[in-house]
């Protein structure tokens, strides 16, 4: 078959990173459960390759009035997750007529990520409120395993921040302390780690409902090293 | 693989069969002479403004390092409210953006409204996610509804992100740093068509995928302005594009008349059928 001229190869610099990366969401994320609801947090930085594809995400999905998730790795498998699981919450919810569990939309996250464990790469944090147990955070990393823990750290940012999470947490804090804690957290992994960055954008829920934040990155919390 | 004798109809959809091939070939030939699909360099970029959304694109399409086509038109109609600017695969974009527009007009004849920006980024995204990245399409949705204004950008893989200002291409990096200095909410027209000039021009400066002309479409509540071209290239060619000359022009030098005389040999008639 005849070719006329060249065909820039895809390992050429001159075309970009973005044609050839998949978009993902290196990124910080993480969730605290204090009595009478939690708190969620994540960065702001989307990136595909080396290029910053959006720096003012929202990686803190409502699946449901009073149920959160945190997005980790690939932006398009977790925006579809969600969406899949927001579905069926919807559904299930209205059938029960009441709200549904943490626990529920943490398995139905579970149940996606486990059968597609080998297409998906996806690392979700679960946190919301109900009636039944308070605030919970549930843990659904990339394979699809489920597990209930009072704090949880995500994203390729957390790997930074587990000394700071085993040695700062404890248990009985209550809400400010927890914000505090995790705006502290987040600022750290974002710091230190390439692919988080931006804003901190924090959630906390409760039996009052849902309020959102925002810590702009000139306010963000200063340690000595910076 | 069946007989080329037995006709078969073929599969609905894409069919991948060849993704493995072509891995498999890339492998063989160091180098590789797999056949890679037409890139369009490119700059594209949207801004939200106080009344709409301004959307701008260059118009050069290149085929590896040849200008194919100086007045590409990268910015396609999906719906009287929503244009769309596409940038990676030059076919995927056309055709992703096509097949959007097919389909929001069915819903506009069923439903009698106008298609809500959300309807159209889910469908792309819906789509551009079941085909998993194959699809080489980044796209930049702007457009006008009853919720307000709106500029979205949905990946190849089917991430999306809603946005007040971006930019797409080979040149992005250039126009997102005009786009950057530049962007204010609610800018007035004429400041935000200035704003999105400025962006694509610094894509062509810097890029050498982008170049010739640059498009813009203004999109309102009141309806869309495409102005092609918005800005010419300083660099324009004198070719003229038609060779049609006046009678005339070329002098006559001499005229010789022969005159055929014919014979009728014979004559039939047919009747036309009347109903």
């Amino acid at each position: 078959m005849p070719i006329f001229g060249q065909q820039i190869s895809i390992n050429n610099d001159l075309v970009p990173d973005w044609t050839r990366e998949e978009v993902s969401t290196g990124t910080t994320i993480m969730a605290v459960e204090y009595d009478g609801g939690v708190v969620i947090g994540a960065d702001s930085r989307t990136t595909t390759g080396a290029y910053i594809a959006n720096r003012v995400t929202d990686k803190l999905t409502r699946v449901h009035d009073k149920i959160y998730c945190c997005r980790s790795g690939s932006a398009a498998d977790t925006q579809a997750i969600a969406e899949v699981v927001s579905y069926q919450l919807g559904f299930h919810s209205i059938e029960l007529d009441e709200p549904p569990l943490v626990e529920t939309a943490a398995n139905l996250f579970r149940a996606s990520c486990y059968r597609y464990r080998e297409e998906l790469m996806a690392g979700i944090l679960v946190a919301g409120w109900d009636r039944r147990k308070g605030g919970q955070v549930y843990c659904v990393p990339i394979g699809g395993m489920l597990v209930r823990q009072p704090v949880a750290v995500g994203g390729s940012g957390s790997t930074y921040v587990y000394g700071f999470m085993d040695s700062n947490y404890k248990p009985g804090l209550n809400k400010d302390q927890c914000l505090e804690l995790a705006a502290s957290a987040l600022s750290l992994a974002m710091e230190r780690d390439g692919s988080s960055g931006g804003v901190i954008r924090l959630a906390t829920i409760s039996e009052e409902g849902v309020e959102r934040r925002v810590i702009l990155g000139n306010q963000l919390p200063k340690f000595s090293t910076h | 693989m069946a007989l080329s004798t037995i006709l078969e109809t073929p599969g609905a959809g894409f069919n991948f069969d060849n993704a493995e091939r072509n891995a498999a070939l890339e492998g063989l030939f160091e180098g590789g002479q797999t056949p890679k699909p037409l890139k369009t360099g490119t700059t594209i970029a949207g801004v939200v403004f106080k009344d709409g959304v301004v959307l701008g694109a260059d118009t050069r399409a290149t085929s590896s390092d040849v200008v194919a086509d100086k007045m590409c038109a990268k910015i396609h109609y999906i719906s009287p409210n929503i244009y769309c600017c596409g940038a990676g695969t030059a076919a995927d974009t056309e055709k992703t953006t096509d097949l959007l527009s097919s389909n929001l007009s069915i819903f506009s004849l069923n439903s009698g409204r106008n298609p809500r920006m959300v309807m159209a980024v889910n469908i792309l995204q819906d789509m551009l996610y079941r085909y998993h990245g194959q699809i080489g399409a980044n796209l930049i949705l702007g457009g006008v509804d009853c919720t307000g204004n709106h500029l979205y950008t949905v990946g190849p893989y089917g991430s999306v992100n809603k946005v007040p200002y971006l930019a797409m291409g080979s040149g992005d990096l250039a126009a997102l740093g005009i786009l950057e200095d530049g962007f204010k909410h609610d800018l007035e027209l004429e400041k935000a068509k200035e704003l999105v000039q400025a962006a694509i021009h610094a894509g062509i400066m810097s890029d050498l995928g982008s170049g010739n002309n640059i498009d813009i479409c203004v999109i309102t509540k009141e309806g869309v302005d495409y102005i092609r071209p918005y800005q010419e290239s300083e660099y324009k060619d004198d070719r003229k594009m038609k060779y049609k000359y006046r009678p005339g022009t070329t002098a006559v030098l001499t005229e010789k008349v022969v005159p055929l005389n014919l014979e009728v040999v014979q004559e039939t008639v047919q009747k036309m059928e009347t109903v």
